[in-house]
């Protein structure tokens, strides 16, 4: 029988779940607030635009898509594949923060702000923390790409790619959870 | 102890706890007056004692602070001291400005020692925990930035660990938001804004960096587990601290004139502080169950043991109960926030240095342990001191219970003095857990002259 291995550190994954706790409490508080206050969150979130948070989604689901090929790659020994995944994966990345500093200026712009009201408090915090999370999942995927090109992982060796990648699914996770929640239901 | 210049941690160790000593007494002095109000008046007011108690408290934690890292920074980096003689002249520095300050609180009128020491060239004076002159945080400064500098180039000169790196990390965070202390605008929130980023991003932001960073430190040492192990928890435990007690921050801005978001943001952040010193506890019990040798000393394991459980019953549960903004309408400001502030300061602060003492002090007495009778005695001085210390903060929580309920739930609320009449029995039970506290510090202190020559772990030889 193959022997049950964990994808990543472990310590990885004290980490994912206390950043799930953290934005679990985010979501229930959302929700919570939200039943008192339906009037106010249907019209607030009429002023936002599905489509920004939509391309979003698709670009995070599809940056998990790499960082797994990377995963994938690394595991037969293929290390240009896992750089070029990785890569491909930042770029999504990136396309995330593009689009969403687009969607944050125009916020801005109509008058937006944390302090607007409710619903607009959590859509800042929220998404604002989201956004850094983001950010800091680029320099995970940043760091262990320049590991791989200096030959730091192989075949027999790559739990630190897998612990990345953890934490991208996780970013990405919060994410698709985040979408609909803030900018459709 | 593989460098000699780790034993100017000795000095910063004796004059912490000398000011420990005192700042019970001063806590003492206090509590009694808190049921019979003229005690020591007008030789000793109220207010003057408290202030000497908490500013006591802040000063001797600094001095641990800075005693642990002269210790442990040379072991982590491998290399002496960067300047040996600039540790010494700062710490007479920072002992005489110290005293002179606490001095000056005991014989001047607070008012006249403003006058006295130039408060109106820039008024920094009158506010709770930064009341030092300005001249006494003018010379904190120079103390702090000469004692980074110090321990800075020992660490980048030597080898670098994540230990070292956390501890700098904190001990410059520690620096940069003490500057704070000299902003105080006219304008009474802006001013409780940033007096919070001295007060909150001191304890509940890097001063925990410096806690993780000690805790490690001794764990590496006690039980031989794999650094990397204990040092990737240590990421983990001061990200999730990062994440917490920044935007925690926001507790302290629901009623002080703040936009309304900070309730939010107030309540979610800081309900999830616990979690770092829950996982500090996890930590320090996994590191123990998980060691690869039987360390002589194991009076310096109980008190890592302690500091994680007690900070995270002190700063994690006691601060959990009124931290959530509907629940701190009631209790802001009440005897839960006197219950909570003693077990978290003593849990986290306090035991952390008297742990990184405990381990350190023997090596730099000439031994690995002390015999096992003068650990014994620490270890009932252990016992005593965080007993004690849980009922000071039981019997402060009734207090703040009874206290919210009459003051500001009942259907006749009462007012302010006639409810500290109804609730005095608990400042007498107080009281006595204090004198119960102050028998455990003595204790502690006498540990140091058990024995000396008895079966102690001698240092084996290099």
């Amino acid at each position: 029988m193959q022997k049950k291995h964990l994808s990543g550190d472990l310590a990885i994954w004290f980490f994912i779940y206390a950043e799930l706790v953290v934005f679990g409490i985010f979501f229930l508080s959302y929700a919570i607030s939200r039943r008192f206050n339906l009037d106010l969150f249907t019209s607030s979130q009429a002023a936002l635009d599905p489509s920004f948070g939509a391309f979003n989604t698709v670009l995070l689901i599809t940056g998990s898509y790499f960082v797994v090929q990377a995963v994938q790659s690394i595991a037969k020994n293929q290390r240009q594949k896992t750089s070029f995944f990785l890569l491909a994966t930042l770029a999504m990345g990136m396309g995330f923060v593009v689009v969403k500093s687009i969607e944050f200026w125009g916020k801005y712009q109509e008058g937006f702000r944390l302090s607007s009201n409710t619903f607009f408090m959590f859509y800042w915090s929220m998404t604002f923390f989201h956004y850094m999370h983001v950010l800091l999942g680029m320099v995970i995927i940043v760091a262990i790409w320049l590991k791989n090109r200096r030959g730091g992982y192989s075949a027999d060796n790559y739990t630190g790619i897998e612990t990345g990648a953890a934490y991208w699914h996780m970013v990405d996770l919060v994410w698709v959870i985040l979408f609909p929640l803030l900018y459709v239901l | 102890m593989p460098y000699s210049s780790q034993s100017i941690a000795k000095l910063y160790f004796i004059a912490a706890i000398g000011l420990f000593v005192g700042q019970i007494l001063f806590g003492l002095i206090m509590g009694l007056q808190y049921v019979i109000g003229d005690f020591m008046f007008p030789a000793i007011p109220f207010n003057v004692a408290r202030m000497v108690h908490t500013n006591l408290l802040i000063v001797w934690l600094l001095f641990g602070f800075m005693g642990a890292s002269y210790y442990l920074v040379p072991e982590e980096a491998e290399r002496e001291i960067y300047s040996p003689l600039l540790a010494k002249v700062l710490f007479w520095v920072f002992l005489v400005a110290g005293a002179l300050t606490i001095v000056g609180y005991l014989l001047v009128p607070y008012a006249g020692l403003a006058q006295m020491t130039g408060n109106s060239i820039l008024p920094t004076m009158g506010r709770e925990f930064l009341e030092q002159p300005l001249v006494t945080k003018i010379g904190i400064v120079i103390v702090a930035l000469g004692f980074l500098f110090n321990i800075g180039m020992t660490v980048l000169k030597g080898r670098k660990t994540v230990v070292t790196m956390v501890l700098l990390t904190g001990l410059t965070g520690l620096a940069v938001m003490f500057l704070f202390s000299f902003y105080n605008p006219e304008n009474l929130v802006l001013d409780k804004y940033f007096w919070w980023w001295v007060v909150h991003l001191w304890v509940e932001g890097v001063w925990e960096l410096i806690l993780g960073a000690i805790l490690a430190f001794v764990l590496i040492k006690v039980t031989g587990v794999d650094r990397e192990i204990i040092e990737k928890w240590l990421y983990i435990i001061i990200a999730m601290t990062l994440i917490t007690g920044i935007l925690g921050t926001g507790h302290h801005y629901y009623w002080i004139g703040t936009p309304t978001y900070w309730q939010w943001l107030g309540s979610i952040f800081s309900a999830l502080e616990p979690i770092p010193f829950f996982m500090m506890t996890l930590f320090a019990f996994n590191m123990v169950n998980r060691r690869r040798r039987e360390h002589p000393n194991k009076v310096a394991t109980l008190w890592a043991l302690g500091t994680a459980v007690m900070a995270f019953l002190g700063a994690g549960v006691w601060g959990f109960m009124h931290t959530l903004a509907p629940v701190n309408y009631y209790t802001h400001g009440t005897q839960l926030t006197a219950a909570h502030g003693h077990m978290a300061f003593y849990g986290a602060y306090v035991m952390i240095v008297l742990t990184i003492i405990s381990y350190s002090m023997p090596m730099m007495r000439g031994r690995v342990a002390n015999s096992n009778k003068a650990q014994v005695v620490e270890m009932w001085s252990f016992w005593l001191m965080t007993v004690s210390m849980t009922f000071i903060t039981l019997f402060l929580t009734a207090a703040g219970i009874l206290q919210t309920y009459m003051q500001r739930m009942a259907d006749v609320p009462q007012s302010f003095m006639v409810v500290q009449d109804k609730i005095a029995i608990f400042y007498w039970m107080r009281e006595v857990a204090g004198l119960v506290f102050l028998i455990g510090l003595i204790v502690y202190l006498v540990s140091f002259f058990v024995d000396k020559d008895g079966d102690a772990v001698a240092e084996p030889s290099a």
